[in-house]
């Protein structure tokens, strides 16, 4: 058992648990946040995607020790009320059949807009790839990660607009 | 006649999810949470049938019979319900349903895309019939006529133009009248909700992690479980040794179970590392042995003998003998694993005074049985919980998953998560059935079909009767083709996987073998394939127009890129009807499906939005199937264990897909499965277009392309 100390969802978070444990299961069960889902235990189905310090990491195949001093956001830390553009975008576009992948797919194509604000469809690809959706909603997902650049360039553009004014 | 019963609200509330589970969102506040949040603001809520509930603070909760794995009943039948009930479509708020044989019927379920067919007409009159029973209760009060009611958006209207009461107003005394009968619902042209695309009920649960799957249950005291199972089918625990399992920090018990052994730890990843280190010895049984190729041989052997005969016209196969052309291949499936995202799970707590399961399950009352048989205690005391589902496509509705974790928690005397891992999920799944069938055909002087015959030798996964399984023959004994002398024939070939229906179930791999043997039938008899399906389906309007529909959209016959071949299929299943035309290109030996246009008719529209996505959704699940995937056996074990072994379509390989609904005001069909089984021979044919070559076996390899 080790202490390890890390920063969850921009909170300061300390876990008594095996240092080997997969963040995954430390989020999961000690933790009690199930937003993050459980797939495959072998980095193939991105499922269980959260950012640390703002990269898409695979939680499932992550020691808890390796975060240690990081930070941590899940899918319940993207925003406080589902108001990232990818969310918005989600919403509008009605992304989610069964949803269980959505919440792997969401950290993915949010870290992915964080780096590339207009990622092509090579982009999309290169990244989303690693995200499986047995519901196939693919294309919808493609079109919602336009959808949400789309929206958070028009964010940025008011944002600058009204320094300017 | 469908008679709408009133609930007993006690049982209701006592079904609810309890508070422990700590959901605090709409879509799923526990009765019982909801009804103390409601006392403290003086709320109450009233029960008018089994499927509405209305509050006093106008909120209207939707109690839903069916599980919502993604293909969306919890938005469609609530837009039935909630269209025919009249009410604020804002307010209304949903629950899956508890086990209830009296209100749900009594295999509660959710399979077949059976949920609009079977729900539209009880939901319209259950909604209808709410409706009556608030106009009713305003009518008395007003003193006034019945008929100088109406409904708007949640309230009722009387003649003056002070007569207005809400529906929340109303709920409490209108659940006390008798629920009347003959209450007719509404014309479709006064449909306010259905048939358009609402927004999904689920979809702001499931951008936020908020949405409640199976796996993620929360039970106080709970513990984490998971099993080793023997890996060969039908093999059992001859000894185990708990020793050093029990040394793993975390684990608290070991315990046998009638499958396997059960780790059960402080959290899910504790007990996996008990279960490394869990020392078991196998009896494998009678299948240690068994491998794919001696499957196929045996499968082989089956489907040479006569078998039992599932359709006869005409002089059947004897036409065959002195036809001008004749025709004979095998088309072949492979074993397929369903994996959806989500593991199978559940939890459970059995306790001496009852016992509560939550799953995210696909038939509540199977679930129901089993736990009952495992802790002996009747169906009043044993309560289903179901939360969302991860995927299910067919594999849900087993319930070995739910035994297992029933028997830990009576052996501990605890709560217990159980978790199954992705490679636990792909080596003991149910399958969906290998198949080994083969066709003959034969041709007039002028190159049109004149006979076909089909000998198939499958597992049964349905139930034999008349020495026929329905699943393994659907698709080829209801060939909806006019061709004069048809027969078709089924011998069981069961070598001992276990199997059980997969998205499309017979269809999924028989639609493959009939659209292919038929672009066969045209090749051979120089046809353009979609000329022969006009001439074969001239009585059949509703198929015949799909596949027209589906040619025009796809621009059949235009020039295409250099490369690239068009593929065309039809399917008449759950009451539906789809084409598609399929674009792909060879490029170094490697398939690309660029375009893939369908056709749909599925009888009244709820939600068209729904409807597409399914389209795609089935479509996406027939690419995984068709291009890679494929479950193969060797010493009696699933070869395959984790996405690596067992790919599936990803985001870089999907094809556009169109979707072009037909309207019409038929019967609903169903639209879950729809789409699944044209695909495969769709893209089998536009492959054929190109390269000449027939692929005949699933999925299809690299080296059937060369």
């Amino acid at each position: 058992m080790a202490s390890i100390k890390f920063t969850l969802n921009g909170k300061a978070q300390t876990v008594d648990v095996p240092a080997q444990m997969p963040l995954l299961w430390v989020l999961r069960d000690t933790l009690g946040m199930t937003g993050t889902k459980f797939g495959c235990g072998m980095a193939l189905c991105g499922a269980c995607t959260v950012h640390q310090n703002g990269q898409a990491i695979r939680a499932c195949i992550t020691p808890v020790s390796s975060v240690a001093g990081k930070n941590i956001t899940t899918i319940e830390g993207l925003s406080p009320d589902s108001t990232h553009a990818v969310q918005k975008a989600w919403i509008e576009l009605d992304v989610p059949q069964c949803g269980y992948c959505q919440s792997g797919q969401i950290m993915a194509a949010a870290a992915l807009l964080a780096k590339k604000a207009r990622p092509s469809d090579v982009d999309i690809d290169e990244v989303m790839r690693g995200n499986i959706c047995r519901c196939g909603t693919y294309q919808s997902i493609r079109a919602a990660i336009h959808r949400a650049s789309e929206i958070m360039t028009a964010s940025n553009g008011a944002e600058q607009k009204g320094r300017v004014a | 006649m469908i008679t709408v019963r009133k609930v007993n609200r006690r049982n209701f509330l006592k079904t609810g999810i309890g508070a422990a589970a700590g959901l605090t969102l709409s879509f799923t506040v526990p009765e019982s949470a909801k009804l103390k949040a409601q006392a403290g603001t003086g709320g109450k809520s009233a029960a008018l049938n089994g499927f509405i509930h209305i509050g006093s603070d106008e909120s209207v909760t939707l109690v839903l019979p069916k599980s919502e794995m993604g293909q969306g009943p919890m938005t469609s039948l609530s837009q039935i319900l909630a269209d025919e009930l009249d009410c604020d479509w804002a307010k209304v708020r949903t629950e899956f349903a508890p086990v209830d044989p009296k209100l749900y019927g009594p295999m509660q379920g959710t399979f077949g895309s059976m949920s609009i067919r079977t729900q539209w007409d009880p939901m319209r009159k259950a909604g209808a019939t709410a409706r009556a029973m608030l106009i009713e209760t305003a009518a008395r009060k007003w003193g006034i006529e019945k008929s100088q009611c109406r409904t708007e958006t949640g309230a009722v209207l009387g003649a003056a133009a002070n007569q207005r009461m809400t529906f929340g107003a109303l709920a409490e005394d209108a659940a006390k009248l008798p629920a009347p009968n003959g209450i007719a619902p509404k014309n479709p042209a006064q449909f306010k909700l259905i048939g358009k695309s609402v927004k999904r009920l689920d979809t702001h649960l499931k951008v936020n992690g908020t949405a409640t799957f199976g796996i993620d249950a929360k039970v106080p005291g709970m513990q984490y479980a998971v099993v080793a199972r023997c890996p060969v089918f039908g093999g059992k625990v001859a000894s185990f040794d708990a020793a050093k399992a029990k040394a793993v920090p975390g684990v608290k018990q070991v315990v046998e179970i009638s499958r396997g052994v059960a780790v059960v730890a402080d959290n899910t990843w504790n007990a996996m590392e008990g279960r490394r280190a869990l020392d078991i010895k196998w009896d494998e049984g009678a299948l240690a042995n068994l491998d794919s190729a001696g499957i196929r041989k045996m499968m082989q052997e089956q489907a040479e003998k006569p078998g039992a005969v599932a359709r006869k016209e005409g002089n059947g196969s004897a036409a065959l003998a002195g036809a001008a052309k004749k025709l004979e291949a095998v088309y072949e499936a492979a074993y397929m694993s369903h994996a959806p995202m989500e593991p199978m799970n559940c939890t459970a707590d059995v306790r001496a005074d009852g016992c509560d399961v939550w799953a995210s399950t696909q038939i509540q009352t199977a679930a129901q049985q089993t736990a009952m048989q495992i802790t002996k205690m009747p169906a009043e005391k044993v309560n289903i919980h179901t939360l969302f589902l991860g995927g299910g496509f067919g594999r849900r509705g087993g319930a070995d998953f739910i035994g297992e974790a029933v028997e830990i928690s009576k052996a501990v005397g605890t709560p217990i998560k159980l978790t199954w891992s992705r490679e636990d999920d792909m080596t003991h799944d149910l399958y969906r059935p290998a198949s080994y069938t083969r066709f003959g055909g034969s041709l007039d002087a002028d190159g049109w079909p004149t006979c076909w015959t089909t000998s198939i030798a499958c597992p049964s996964f349905a139930g034999m009767r008349n020495g026929i399984d329905f699943a393994a023959v659907q698709g080829i004994d209801d060939l909806a083709y006019a061709i004069p002398h048809i027969q078709v024939e089924y011998n069981k070939a069961d070598p001992g996987i276990p199997t059980t229906f997969w998205r499309s179930v017979g269809y999924s791999q028989n639609t493959f073998f009939t659209e292919s043997f038929l672009d066969e039938l045209a090749a051979a008899g120089g046809k353009d394939p979609l000329e022969l399906r006009r001439r074969l389906l001239a009585k059949n309007p509703r198929m015949l127009a799909v596949v027209e529909l589906a040619a025009e959209k796809a621009g059949w016959g235009k020039p295409l890129p250099g490369g690239h071949g068009r593929g065309i299929a039809v399917t008449n299943n759950i009451g539906s009807f789809n084409a598609q035309v399929a674009e792909v290109s060879i490029t170094q030996g490697k398939l690309r499906v660029h375009r893939m246009v369908c056709a749909v008719d599925c009888g009244h529209v709820v939600n068209p939005a729904i409807v597409e996505a399914q389209i795609q959704s089935g479509i996406v699940y027939g690419l995984s199937a068709a291009l890679k995937g494929g479950i193969t056996i060797k010493n009696g074990r699933v070869e395959q264990q984790n996405f690596h072994q067992f790919e599936v379509l990803r985001i870089d390989e999907m094809p556009v897909v169109e979707v072009h609904i037909v309207r019409n005001e038929n019967a609903p069909g169903g639209i879950g499965e729809a789409s699944t089984p044209t695909t495969a021979p769709a893209v089998a044919n536009a492959v054929f277009a190109i390269t000449g070559k027939r692929l005949r076996r699933l999925p299809i390899r690299p080296e059937d392309l060369a």
